[in-house]
C-alpha cells in the first residue's frame, strides 16, 4: 500500500456502513440506497449469467459432433434462443450500468444517492418481473425464434413468443428508468467544484449509455408489442400473407438493437479507463477525446442499423449508406484504444488481477473491433453474414470486451463494496482460464465462418468437426475460469483480508470513502478542486 | 480530487419527503434544497416523456409507411370511423387538459378545494373519453371490423374494390397494384387498417386509463393537503403526462379519422 | 511474390473460388486479414512492451504527466479514418459487382421452404433438393436467381461464390453468379428457419455449356407425366401441398424418410389412432378439421406442433387438398 496523507486517512464507517446500517431481509427489499440496490442487481444478474452460461455449455456440447449429440434440433434451437435472450437482456445490457453504475456513480460524483432513489428500487422490481416473465418460458416449453425474433417465423412458431417479448418489454422499461435516473443524477447531483470536465470517464461512459437507453429502448418496446399484437390479433403488419412486410420488422428491431450493443460496450470502456489509470498510476491520456468519443459512438450508433441487413432485401443504396456510416464508428473506438495504450506509456504498471482483465479486454476487443470492419464492408459481409464469423465477432466484443471489463470492475470495486480483499492469486488464475479459454472457443469460429459454416446450425458438414471440437473444449475452460472467480468471491466473503479505503491507489472519489462506505456515502460532502486522474 | 470539510444540513427525515401534516415541506436529503429537487424532478419527468413520444413515434412511422403503400385501404378504412365521435373525444381531451392545468394552478396557489374539483373534472373527461371509445369499439366489434383474422365485415372489401376501380393506375403503389390484382389477397389485406386502428387507439386508450389513475392519486393527495405552493411537483408531473397523452390524440385523430 | 504468399495464407480457409468475384472477395479478405494483423501487432505489441518496460518499481513511483498530444491524436484519428474509408470503397466495388445484373443471364427460380429448395428452370424443369437432385448451371455464363420463399425467411448462400441473398415470403429478391470452372458447390440456408434450418442443403454443379443444354433437355424429356393429369382439383392440391408448406412435415411418397408430421399416404379411408386413445376413419371432415384446427385430433406418436391454417386457406383450397390426398395410396 502507499502512504496515505493525513488528509486522506479515512475512518472506518463502523455501524454506519451501508451493509449493516439497517438489518433484515425486509430492509433490503424496501431499500432506496443505491448501493444496496446495486447488490440486489448483482445477485440477480450473476444468477442469470450462470443460467445463460449453462445454456452456452449445452450448445457447445451438442456441437461437439455433427448430427445429434445430446438433444434434438428443436431443443437445440430453444437452447440457442435462451442463451442469446438471457445473455443479451438479462446480463450484458443491465450488468455494468445497474451494478457498478448504481454503486459507484453517485459516489464518484460526491452525491448521497441517485436523483430518484425510489424510482431506482422500482426499476429493480420491474427488471425482476420482466426477468421472471421471460424465464418462465423455460418451464412452459421454451422459445425457439433466436433472440432476434425475426418475422414471419416468430409469428407462426407455436412456442411461447408472447411471454418472452412481454418479459423483454418489461426489462426494457427498467432499462429506460435507470438511464433516466443516471442522466438527472449526472446533471443535478455533482458535488461542489465538480464540473463536467472533472467527472471520471466511467461517469461519461454511463452518461452516453443512458442517453442511448432512453432514446432507443422505446422503439424496441413498440416493436415487441407489435409482435405480440401480430400473434394474438393477426394485425398484419409483419405477416406477408396479410399484406405485411417481414423486413420492416428487421428495421424496427435493429433500430434499437444496434444502439443496444453500445449500451453493452460503452460502460465496459468506462471501466477500462478507470482500471488503466489506476494500475498505471498515471493520468489518463486524452480525457476530452475519450469523453467525447463515447458520445460520438452513441450518436453514430443510431444511424448504422442497416449493416445487419445488407442481404435482407434492403436497397443497395441503403446498404452503401449504412456501410460508410458503420466505418465511421470504428474511428472513435480506435481513439479510445490508442489513448489507453498511451496512458500506459511511462506509467508505473502493476498487473493486479483487475489490470490483467483490463489488458485482456484490450487484446480481445481489438480483435473484435477489427473484425467488425470486415463485417462493415459490403463486399465482405455478403459472404460472412449469418456465418460463424459474425458469431465470433460479437463474442469477441461482448465477452472478450464487456464481460472482461465487468470482471475487472468486479475485482476492482469488490473491496469498496464489501470491505474485503479478494485473493489476487485466484484472480490471476481465473484470468488465465478465461482468457485462454475464450480464444480457444472463439478464434476457430472465425475460420469456420470463412469456410462457410452458417450460424444457428444444429448440424454441420463433417469437415467442420475438428474446429467445432476445439471450440467446445474452449468453452469448458471459460466455464472453469468463471467458477474460479466465483470461488474467489466466496472465499473473500468468508476469510478475505480487511480492505482499506484505497487499496489500489485510485484517485476518484469512491476511494475517499470507507470500505464499505457509510450509508450516505460521505460523512461530509466533498468539494472538488481538481480533475479525476491527477497522478503527479 | 480533494475533500474540504463542509457540514451538510440534513433536513427532513430519511423516510420520504413532501408536505407534512403541518403544511411544512421537507425536501429529500440527497438534494441541496427544494428548488434543486424540483428542477431534478422536472428533468426526470421530461426525459420519461421523450421515451413515450419515441414509443408512439415507432407506431406512427409504421403507419406512415403502410399508408403510403396501401393508400386506398387506409382511405376506405377511415370512412368506417365516425368523425362525430372522434371530434367529441378531441374536444373532451382538450377540455381535460385545461382542467388539468387548473388543477396544477390551484395547487400552486394553495386553493385546494378548487384544485380537487378541477382534477375531478379531468377524471370525468377521461371517463367520458373511454365511454365514447367503448361505444366506438362495440360498433366495430358488432360490424366485424376487427384486426387480422377476426375481420368479418363484408362491406369493406366491396367498398375497397369500387374505390380502387375509380383510381388512376399510376396513383397506386406497385405493392397496392399487386394486391389489388388478386381478389383473395385484397380480402386478406383489408384488415390492415384496423390493425393499426386498434393498436394505436388501444395503446393510447391504455395511457388515458393510466393517466386517469394517476390524476386520481394526486387528487386524493391534494385533498389531504399534501401539496402546496412550496411543493406541487407530482401534480405538475401528472399534468405533463396528461398533456402528452392529449397531444398524441391530436395527431391520432386526423391520421385515423380524417384521411377518408 | 511475398504478398502472394500472404494472400494464399489468408485464403487457406476460404472455400474454393467458384467465380471471378470470389477471387475479388478473397483479395479484399486477405488485405483485411493482413492489415488487421499489422494493426494488432502494433497496438498489442506496443502495449506489451509498455507493460514490461514500465513495470512498477516502488510504491512511490512518479509517473509522467501527459494529458494529451494534439498532433499525435490528429494523426491517429485521420489515418484510421482514411483506411476505413478505403475499405468501404473497396467493399462497395465488390458489392456493386455482386448486385449489378448482367444483361443476358440464364434465369432460374429459387423457391425456399421449410426445409428444402426447389429450383425451376424456364422450360419447366424442376429440381428438388429434398430428393437429392442437383442444380446444374453452365460454366462461363451468368446465371440469375430469382428467389422467394413459401413460408418464413430463408437465405440462399453459396460459399464458393461468396454470395447470398435472403428469401422473403411474398416478395422476390435476386442475385447472380458466373462459374469460372467446372465443379460442384455447396448451398446452405443462412437465415434461421426452425427445426430443419441446418438440414436443407443443396448442391450446384457447374458444367460446360453444351453439357448443360443437353442435361436440361434430357431432364425435360424425362419429366414424369403427372399421375393426376385430368384431375384438376388433385393437381391444384398437389401445388398447394408445396405452396402452403405442408411438404415440410408431411410426406406423400411411401419411401420418403419420416418427417415431423404423419404421412398422407393411405390417409384417406384408413383408421387414424389419436394420442387420447380415440380413433376415426380418415375422411373429408377429418382432413378439413386437421387443417383448420390441428390440435383437435393429434395422431398417436406425433407432437402437437402443427400451426392452425384457419384464415390462411380458403374452402376451395381445402377441397383441392382433399382430392389430392385421395390420390395418395
Amino acid at each position: 500500500m502507499f502512504t496515505l496523507t493525513q488528509a486522506e486517512q479515512i475512518q472506518d464507517a463502523g455501524e454506519k456502513n451501508y451493509l449493516i446500517h439497517e438489518k433484515g431481509l425486509w430492509s433490503w427489499l424496501t431499500t432506496v440506497d443505491h448501493k444496496r440496490i446495486a447488490i440486489m442487481y448483482m445477485i440477480a444478474v450473476l444468477t442469470f449469467f450462470l443460467i445463460g452460461g449453462i445454456f452456452a455449455l449445452l450448445i457447445r456440447l451438442e456441437l461437439f459432433t455433427p448430427g445429434q449429440t445430446i438433444v434434438s434440433p428443436d431443443t437445440y434451437n430453444k437452447f440457442m434462443t435462451f442463451h442469446g435472450a438471457i445473455m443479451v437482456f438479462m446480463v450484458i445490457i443491465p450488468a455494468i450500468p445497474a451494478i457498478f453504475g448504481n454503486f459507484v456513480l453517485p459516489i464518484m460524483l460526491g452525491a448521497k444517492d441517485v436523483a430518484f432513489p425510489r424510482l431506482n428500487l422500482a426499476s429493480w422490481y420491474i427488471f425482476m418481473i420482466g426477468a421472471i416473465l421471460a424465464a418462465s418460458t423455460l418451464f412452459l416449453g421454451g422459445v425457439d425464434t433466436g433472440w432476434t425474433f425475426y418475422t414471419p417465423y416468430s409469428i407462426s412458431t407455436s412456442t411461447n413468443v408472447v411471454l418472452t417479448v412481454l418479459g423483454a418489454f418489461t426489462m426494457g422499461m427498467a432499462s429506460i428508468l435507470t438511464g433516466l435516473n443516471f442522466v438527472v443524477t449526472i446533471h443535478k447531483l455533482r458535488a461542489p467544484g465538480q464540473t463536467m470536465s472533472r467527472i471520471p470517464l466511467f461517469v461519461w461512459a454511463i452518461y452516453a449509455t443512458s442517453i442511448i437507453q432512453i432514446l432507443a429502448t422505446p422503439v424496441l418496446g413498440i416493436t415487441l408489442l407489435l409482435i405480440a399484437a401480430e400473434r394474438i390479433l393477426g394485425v398484419g403488419i409483419f405477416d406477408p400473407t396479410l399484406g405485411g412486410d417481414p423486413v420492416l420488422f428487421q428495421h424496427f428491431f435493429w433500430f434499437y438493437s444496434h444502439p443496444a450493443v453500445y449500451i453493452m460496450v460503452l460502460p465496459a470502456m468506462g471501466i477500462i479507463s478507470e482500471l488503466i489509470t489506476t494500475f498505471s498510476r498515471k493520468t489518463i491520456f486524452g480525457y476530452t477525446a475519450i469523453a467525447y468519443s463515447s458520445f460520438a459512438i452513441a450518436g453514430v450508433s443510431f444511424i448504422v442499423w442497416g449493416h445487419h441487413m445488407y442481404v435482407s432485401g434492403q436497397s443497395e443504396f441503403a446498404g452503401k449508406l449504412f456501410s460508410v456510416l458503420t466505418m465511421l464508428v470504428g474511428v472513435p473506438t480506435a481513439i479510445k484504444l490508442f489513448n489507453w495504450i498511451a496512458t500506459m506509456y511511462k506509467g508505473s504498471i502493476r498487473l493486479d488481477a483487475p489490470m490483467l482483465y483490463a489488458i485482456g479486454f484490450m487484446f480481445l476487443f481489438t480483435i473484435g473491433g477489427l473484425t467488425g470492419i470486415f463485417l462493415a464492408s459490403l463486399g465482405m459481409d455478403v459472404h460472412f453474414h449469418d456465418t460463424y464469423f459474425v458469431v465470433a465477432h460479437f463474442h469477441y466484443v461482448m465477452v472478450g470486451g464487456t464481460l472482461m471489463a465487468f470482471t475487472g470492475g468486479l475485482l476492482y470495486w469488490f473491496p469498496k463494496m464489501f470491505g474485503k480483499m479478494t485473493s489476487d492469486t485466484l484472480g490471476r488464475i481465473s484470468w488465465v482460464f478465461v482468457f485462454t479459454g475464450f480464444n480457444v472457443t472463439f478464434f476457430p469460429q472465425f475460420i469456420l465462418g470463412a469456410m462457410g459454416m452458417p450460424r444457428r446450425y444444429y448440424d454441420y458438414l463433417p469437415e467442420y468437426t475438428s474446429l467445432n471440437q476445439i471450440s467446445t473444449v474452449g468453452s469448458w475452460l471459460i466455464g472453469l475460469g468463471f467458477v474460479i472467480v466465483l470461488i474467489a468471491i466466496i472465499k473473500a466473503f468468508i476469510s478475505g483480508e480487511k480492505a482499506s479505503a484505497n487499496p489500489w491507489g485510485g484517485k476518484t472519489l469512491e476511494w475517499k470513502t470507507a470500505s464499505p462506505p457509510h450509508y450516505e456515502n460521505f460523512e461530509t460532502t466533498p468539494v472538488v478542486t481538481e480533475g479525476p486522474y491527477e497522478y503527479r | 480530487m480533494s475533500i474540504a470539510n463542509i457540514e451538510t444540513k440534513h433536513e427532513g427525515g430519511h423516510h420520504g419527503f413532501g408536505v407534512d401534516e403541518h403544511g411544512h415541506f421537507h425536501h429529500a436529503h440527497h438534494f441541496k434544497d427544494a428548488h434543486h429537487q424540483y428542477e431534478s424532478s422536472k428533468q426526470g419527468i421530461w426525459l420519461f416523456m421523450v421515451t413515450e413520444i419515441l414509443m408512439f413515434g415507432g407506431l406512427f412511422v409504421a403507419y406512415a409507411i403502410y399508408k403510403s403503400l396501401y393508400a386506398p385501404i387506409f382511405h376506405v378504412g377511415s370512412s368506417f370511423l365516425d368523425v362525430k365521435w372522434g371530434s367529441v373525444n378531441t374536444v373532451i381531451l382538450i377540455t381535460s387538459s385545461f382542467t388539468m392545468a387548473l388543477g396544477i394552478y390551484y395547487n400552486q396557489t394553495n386553493q385546494f378545494q378548487k384544485a380537487v374539483v378541477s382534477l375531478a373534472l379531468t377524471i370525468l373527461c377521461a371517463l367520458g373519453f373511454m365511454g365514447i371509445k367503448y361505444i366506438e369499439y362495440s360498433h366495430k366489434i358488432h360490424d366485424g371490423l376487427l384486426p387480422g383474422k377476426f375481420f368479418t365485415n363484408k362491406e369493406f372489401p366491396k367498398k375497397l374494390s369500387e374505390y380502387i376501380k375509380k383510381m388512376e393506375p399510376e396513383d397506386l403503389s406497385p405493392q397496392m397494384k399487386e394486391i389489388a390484382s388478386n381478389p383473395k389477397r385484397l380480402e386478406k389485406a383489408a384488415p390492415l387498417y384496423f390493425g393499426f386502428y386498434f393498436a394505436m387507439t388501444g395503446l393510447h386508450g391504455l395511457h388515458v386509463v393510466i393517466g386517469a389513475c394517476l390524476i386520481f392519486w394526486v387528487m386524493v393527495k391534494t385533498h389531504r393537503r399534501r401539496f402546496s405552493s412550496e411543493y406541487y411537483t407530482p401534480v405538475e408531473g401528472v399534468g405533463i403526462f396528461w398533456h402528452i397523452v392529449d397531444l398524441i390524440w391530436i395527431y391520432l385523430f386526423p391520421l385515423l379519422y380524417l384521411v377518408g | 511474390m511475398f504478398s502472394l504468399h500472404f494472400t494464399v495464407l489468408a485464403n487457406t480457409f476460404m472455400p474454393v473460388q467458384g467465380s471471378e468475384i470470389a477471387v475479388d472477395v478473397d483479395y479484399h479478405y486477405a488485405f483485411l486479414v493482413i492489415s488487421s494483423l499489422i494493426a494488432f501487432i502494433i497496438l498489442i505489441g506496443g502495449m506489451t512492451l509498455f507493460i514490461v518496460k514500465y513495470k512498477r518499481q516502488t510504491e512511490n513511483d512518479k509517473t509522467a504527466y501527459i494529458s494529451h498530444n494534439h498532433f499525435l491524436e490528429f494523426l491517429w484519428s485521420f489515418i484510421p479514418f482514411l483506411i476505413v474509408m478505403g475499405v468501404f470503397y473497396w467493399g462497395k466495388v465488390i458489392y456493386d459487382k455482386h448486385r449489378t445484373f448482367p444483361e443476358k443471364a440464364e434465369e432460374i427460380h429459387v423457391i425456399a421452404q421449410k426445409w428444402a429448395w426447389e429450383f425451376k428452370y424456364k422450360n419447366g424443369v424442376s429440381i428438388e433438393s429434398a430428393k437429392g437432385e442437383v442444380l446444374h448451371i453452365p460454366v462461363g455464363k451468368p446465371v440469375r436467381f430469382i428467389i422467394s420463399s413459401r413460408d418464413v425467411l430463408h437465405s440462399f448462400f453459396i460459399p464458393g461464390f461468396r454470395n447470398k441473398q435472403d428469401a422473403i415470403p411474398g416478395r422476390f429478391t435476386s442475385m447472380w453468379i458466373e462459374a469460372k470452372q467446372e465443379g460442384e458447390y455447396q448451398v446452405f440456408c443462412a437465415e434461421y428457419c426452425g427445426t430443419g434450418h441446418s438440414n436443407m442443403p443443396a448442391r450446384i454443379r457447374a458444367v460446360a455449356p453444351e453439357a448443360y443444354v443437353a442435361w436440361l433437355e434430357e431432364k425435360k424429356a424425362n419429366t414424369p407425366v403427372d399421375p393426376n393429369a385430368g384431375n384438376e382439383m388433385a393437381m391444384k392440391g398437389a401445388s398447394l401441398y408445396k405452396e402452403l408448406g405442408c411438404s415440410g412435415c408431411h410426406t406423400v411418397a411411401s419411401d420418403a424418410p419420416k418427417l415431423s408430421g404423419p404421412s398422407w399416404v393411405g390417409l384417406f379411408g384408413s383408421k387414424r389412432e389419436f394420442a387420447d386413445g380415440s380413433s376415426v376413419v380418415g375422411d373429408e371432415n377429418y382432413i378439413r378439421e386437421s387443417i383448420l384446427n390441428p390440435m383437435a385430433k393429434i395422431v398417436k406418436g406425433y407432437a402437437g406442433i402443427m400451426p392452425p391454417y384457419v384464415g390462411r386457406v380458403s374452402d376451395e383450397e381445402i377441397d383441392n387438398i382433399i382430392e389430392y390426398i385421395k390420390t395418395l395410396k
